[in-house]
């Protein structure tokens, strides 16, 4: 029995930090969705890995990124894709398009617990053209 | 502040839960370090509709000044028109300010460590004004009050803290890119608020920010001060960061009155009665109350005596992974605080 089942947003948030498996999947308002989902973007890694997507109706809907534009590494080679390909990859699960979701984030998931080609912000020094030919090759493999 | 004969009467009210269990636990540490407080019980039941059990705790505060409390339950099934108990406290007796003072502690496993946060938090308005309205069928209306004069309140506090303490930063914690004009005020009044500190660095961020640093980086915070619900919510990833519920008091202060409590509130209904609950928060506010009553060397030999066996001795209660019971480690505490030779009562 859990000592401490949150049963509302405030203890959630707490809940989160001590223990986040005890939570599955989470239905809430707009604003407490603003801070658990940063809140939890912090849990697993930042916002540099963190795929997120808007579901209007009739299936409308709209994937991305939620980190910031990085000016400063604009154009440089060197920013991190993760979160945006996460964020197609759920885009090709709302299409239907499983397998072809599936494999693209096995490749993603091998490439970053290899470590061998990270980008700076995940703790290598490769390139985001290294980062991604590696992925591609891993999905290569995997047909 | 009341005190007579060389002795203080403090209101304790009870509560829910855990509140009446740990609370005895304060009053026998107390008694057994004859410390000169006298506690006038007054209860309040949740399960009522009527508001008198909460107007005579509010009285009984009026008069002796200061006040423990458990946690008082709010009910979800009564109308909406009932206020919360605690939020009803607070607002009639405009504890403005909700203090909230984080440590990382070297007896807890945790995944962060050297984290000391002090949260102040404007404890009577803000999303918690109460003010709901249905105009039409299935649309409800909240209302989020700022204002310029409770907002200048509690950065004063919070800079003037800082400045006590000597604390170097002041960060305020807001969503004034989506509130422009609610949020808007108050950064703006500490903005204003921080000119006359020149001594002490403010900066601000984004609330949804701030919870991910908090869980990345805790340690870049040092003050931090924001309206009431963001207020609630950085508690709470706070006190989760150093070890749980169980063990950060929290302190309600208005210009006459002041309330301490445990920092999360949490009425611990699911381990009430069973000698598991962790009595640390609790009775860490109770020193918190001390030193507000200038008590200062009761209030460093009993929190010495808790931290030491949190720390050294290690008896932990299961909320913080350890075996101990509630009695032992009250025990423990009184064992630590006779060994340090200060007069005690029997044991």
């Amino acid at each position: 029995e859990s000592l401490s089942t949150p049963s509302n947003t405030p203890e959630t948030t707490r809940g989160m930090v001590q223990d986040p498996t005890q939570f599955d999947v989470l239905v809430m308002p707009n604003l407490y969705g603003d801070i658990l989902s940063d809140l939890c973007a912090g849990l697993i890694g930042g916002l540099g890995v963190t795929p997120s997507g808007n579901i209007g109706a009739n299936g409308v809907a709209i994937f991305e990124s939620v980190h910031g534009t990085a000016p400063d590494i604009a154009g440089l080679d060197l920013a991190n894709p993760t979160a945006l390909l996460l964020s197609g990859v759920m885009m090709l699960r709302h299409m239907g398009l499983h397998d072809h979701a599936h494999k693209i984030q096995k490749a993603c998931f091998d490439t970053i617990r290899e470590k061998k080609v990270l980008t700076k912000d995940l703790g290598g020094n490769s390139k985001c053209s290294e980062f991604t030919a590696d992925i591609c090759r891993r999905v290569q493999d995997l047909d | 502040i009341v005190v007579y004969g060389g002795r203080h009467t403090v209101t304790l009210i009870p509560g829910d839960g855990i509140g009446p269990e740990l609370l005895n636990h304060v009053r026998e540490v107390f008694r057994f370090s004859c410390v000169p407080v006298d506690f006038e019980v007054v209860h309040v039941n949740s399960a009522l509709e009527t508001d008198d059990d909460m107007n005579n705790a509010i009285t009984a505060i009026r008069r002796n000044g200061v006040a423990l409390k458990g946690n008082i339950e709010t009910k979800h099934t009564l109308p909406a028109s009932v206020k919360s108990r605690n939020n009803v406290l607070r607002t009639s007796l405009d504890l403005y300010a909700n203090v909230m003072h984080c440590q990382s502690l070297p007896g807890v496993q945790t995944r962060h460590k050297n984290i000391d946060i002090m949260i102040i938090r404007e404890n009577t308005e803000g999303e918690y004004s109460s003010l709901e309205h249905e105009s039409v069928s299935g649309v409800v209306e909240s209302l989020k009050i700022i204002t310029r004069n409770n907002s200048l309140r509690i950065a004063e506090y919070a800079f003037q803290l800082a400045r006590d303490k000597g604390r170097r930063r002041v960060t305020a914690v807001h969503k004034a890119n989506i509130m422009k004009l609610g949020d808007g005020l108050f950064l703006q009044c500490c903005k204003e608020v921080a000119s006359g500190y020149p001594d002490i660095t403010f900066d601000s961020m984004i609330v949804d920010n701030t919870t991910m640093q908090l869980v990345s980086k805790p340690q870049q915070f040092d003050v931090m001060v924001m309206p009431n619900l963001y207020g609630n919510v950085v508690s709470n990833v706070c006190a989760g960061l150093v070890g749980g519920p169980g063990l950060v008091p929290g302190a309600n202060y208005g210009r006459d009155y002041a309330v301490f409590e445990t920092a999360t509130r949490n009425t611990g209904k699911s381990i009430a009665g069973r000698n598991i609950a962790n009595p640390t928060a609790l009775l860490l506010a109770s020193c918190m109350m001390l030193d507000h009553l200038e008590l200062n060397d009761h209030a460093t030999s009993i929190r010495n005596a808790v931290l030491t066996t949190m720390n050294e001795t290690r008896l932990h209660t299961a909320d913080i992974g350890g075996q101990g019971t509630t009695l032992e480690v009250v025990q423990s505490i009184m064992r630590i605080i006779q060994s340090k030779g200060q007069l005690t009562s029997e044991f």
